[in-house]
């Protein structure tokens, strides 16, 4: 993995949290949902309750790799007049309240649209550490690659159960920050058990070379985050932090935070 | 690897450009700058999965032979081209034939692309069978196919044109189809292509997505032409054997693309051959409701595939409107788009009212009733006819081939509602307010 030590902001979450005997916390909310600086405050709210990164996603018309509740809050969000740079707002409003790393989560078109290299230019100036993007694949980042190598940003590509060893090799070469191991096949949703190919795929990132692999989907309790913190460098909580932010604000979202973070120690650091 | 081939491609365009090569049987995954895999990594391996049957079996004589004879003796190919005399006289007094894939079982061109995905299916040991539809149509020629090759079928739909299209959603569950309702986003065509994917990702394992146009990830775009590539290859050889001669113009209709890909195909390399398609205006390119993809749309990924995008200034998609439902889709399939911008075919829109009004000329003077979406592709043959007349002293020398893409049937309701035929107080005018078809 291409990730050097003082370049990789999500890298230095990640490495931060594991010399403290823990699997990193990520906690995913939407930006914009329900409002600008309600997803400002939520974010604040994860920092300061045990979460080691951010992820903040970019609400998109077409989000075909998310459920129904992920779905819904990003829906809300565009009805609320939530523009592409707004995520600018978010991301600097939560970096200049912690000191949380915060990535942001995308599909590809936004970006496309807004021109790689201006908005990789102003998510780094917002603080941004990178971007997860979860319909875009190594094979087609040549442009987000020479982006965000030019402007120090983390590039998150995933991998699944169903990535070939060629794959998967390929995609924890070009990935730099940790590796997304999706932990079953399908979309976002609080799921009651992890699913067992979670594992199989964080090996094979592993046995590729990955040295910093963090699991996602599904996890949505902190039995979930104990069982990973086994064997990942990190987990990954979206969308019950998303239902929680829906039935109580920024104050539900830490609570939930705090109680995921009891999950978080690794027996074997 | 993607660098490389953007590479070739681009080779290959000149090529054609400087009149050395052909731009016939372009395999992806980019044509130009278009095109690739815009998609999440856990369905690259189905992809790959498809991209090596596909390749197998259109190298294997028993395939094509499988693919010939359900073509003849199930589909009713070749389809009949019909010179359509009495609708020429409105189009300048050219000669105008119509390629009459309304004649295909199922009532339109879907027919040649769900047999061949579906016998890939077969091929990849896959079980189940999704669809995307919106009015319905290559939602019930796909409950056909899998109805004929013993396969599940699920078809996901927009909840509102489930609501509209009741008559084709019984239709489908007649063949033994499941169709699903989608009531997400904007609950119009693009959703249920997004819900399609989202079943796609959890269930790959025993599924094949049979997408219903030249649209998607590679290698959709090129396989989903490469089974309508029969169009193309029979009118030509038709026009030849009934004229003499190749056309001066080809006219087709695009949504996703996939008739007018199939029927280009066969004219590509006949470079005297002027090649249209004709997007739906809407209520104009101007009012803003409209489905002119090429005419007004931006580059941008969307489906899996970069190509031309209605998309706003963020980059979210906007919805399309046109009084053809089978039209309305704010994307196109991306050979479309790299055709486009090499110039080799132009793309033009033609409104609700001028598709409504060849769609009545075609019913008065040929006795024909066309699917709406193939009216679009008629108006357009009336207009090139008329600025080829006006260019020409013996217009009746002058070729159009039509891709009458459909039949009508399905568009009755929404015609008697658009030309007032209905009694107001009437069931039918009910359900066709709004532009809803039976």
């Amino acid at each position: 993995m291409n990730s050097t030590p003082g370049t990789s902001k999500a890298a230095a979450a990640i490495d931060k949290a594991r010399s403290e005997g823990r699997t990193a916390l990520i906690g995913y909310l939407p930006a914009g949902y329900p409002s600008v600086q309600e997803s400002i405050d939520a974010g604040i709210a994860l920092a300061k309750n045990g979460a080691d990164l951010i992820e903040i996603g970019i609400p998109y018309s077409d989000p075909v790799m998310d459920g129904p509740v992920i779905q819904e809050a990003t829906n809300k969000a565009l009805r609320n007049g939530f523009a592409v740079a707004d995520v600018f707002k978010v991301v600097e409003g939560i970096t200049s309240a912690t000191n949380t790393a915060v990535l942001v989560m995308t599909y590809w078109n936004p970006v496309v649209r807004m021109g790689v290299d201006e908005f990789s230019r102003r998510l780094a100036e917002a603080g941004g550490a990178g971007l997860i993007t979860p319909d875009l694949i190594p094979d087609e980042a040549a442009e987000w690659m020479e982006a965000s190598d030019r402007y120090g940003l983390d590039r998150v590509f995933l991998v699944a159960p169903s990535s070939s060893p060629k794959r998967m090799a390929a995609t924890v070469q070009a990935s730099r920050g940790f590796v997304y191991a999706v932990s079953v096949m399908g979309i976002t949703g609080a799921r009651t058990t992890v699913g067992e190919a979670a594992r199989a795929v964080v090996d094979a990132a592993h046995a590729a070379g990955a040295e910093r692999v963090c699991v996602g989907l599904g996890v949505s309790r902190s039995e979930h985050v104990r069982e990973i913190a086994a064997y990942a460098e990190g987990v990954i909580v979206g969308t019950a932090l998303v239902s929680a932010l829906t039935d109580g604000g920024p104050a539900a979202v830490g609570q939930l935070m705090a109680d995921l973070s009891t999950g978080s120690a690794r027996k074997e650091p | 690897m993607a660098d490389s081939a953007h590479d070739d491609q681009a080779a290959a365009t000149e090529a054609f450009l400087t009149g050395t090569d052909s731009l016939k049987h372009a395999s992806g995954p980019y044509f130009g700058e278009y095109g690739g895999r815009w998609m999440p990594e856990s369905l690259i391996a189905a992809l790959d999965e498809l991209e090596e049957t596909f390749d197998n079996a259109r190298n294997d004589p028993s395939f094509r032979a499988e693919i010939a004879e359900l073509n003849k003796n199930y589909s009713g190919r070749p389809s009949l081209l019909t010179e359509a005399s009495r609708f020429a006289e409105h189009a300048g007094g050219v000669r105008v034939f119509l390629k009459r894939e309304d004649l295909n079982h199922t009532g339109s061109h879907k027919i040649n692309n769900v047999l061949g995905q579906a016998l890939l299916a077969r091929r990849m040991g896959k079980t189940r069978i999704i669809a995307e539809t919106g009015a319905g149509q290559h939602g019930v020629a796909s409950a056909t196919a899998c109805a004929l090759l013993g396969l599940e079928c699920v078809v996901y739909m927009g909840a509102e044109d489930c609501r509209r299209q009741a008559l084709n959603v019984a239709r489908m569950e007649l063949l033994g189809a499941t169709v699903v309702p989608v009531a997400t986003g904007s609950q119009t065509l693009k959703d249920a292509i997004n819900e399609a994917l989202r079943d796609w990702v959890a269930n790959v394992e025993n599924t094949h997505y049979l997408l219903g146009t030249a649209a998607g990830a590679h290698p959709f775009p090129a396989m989903v032409r490469y089974f309508h590539e029969v169009i193309g290859d029979e009118a030509r050889q038709q026009i030849l054997e009934q004229a003499g001669c190749l056309p001066d113009a080809v006219c087709a209709c695009i949504g996703g693309g996939s008739n007018a890909i199939g029927i280009f195909h066969g004219f590509l390399d006949d470079r005297d051959v002027a090649l249209y398609g004709f997007e739906a205006g809407g209520d104009g390119v101007d009012t803003g409701r409209h489905a002119a993809t090429i005419t007004l749309g931006r580059p941008g990924v969307l489906h899996g595939a970069r190509s031309y995008l209605m998309q706003d200034d963020d980059g979210q998609t906007i919805e399309s409107h046109s009084i053809s439902a089978g039209l309305d889709y704010p994307g196109v399939g991306p050979e479309h788009a790299f055709l486009a911008d090499s110039g080799r075919v132009a793309y033009e829109p033609i409104t609700d009212a001028e598709a409504m009004e060849a769609f009545r000329l075609l019913c008065r003077t040929e006795g024909i009733i066309p699917a709406i979406e193939s009216a679009h592709a008629l108006a357009g043959a009336i207009k090139v006819g008329q600025r080829m007349a006006a260019e020409s002293s013996r217009p009746e020398e002058r070729l159009i081939v039509v891709n009458l893409s459909g039949r009508g049937d399905k568009d009755v309701a929404t015609a008697a509602e658009w030309f007032q035929l209905l009694d107001s107080t009437s069931v039918e005018a009910e359900i066709g307010k709004d532009g809803e078809q039976l």
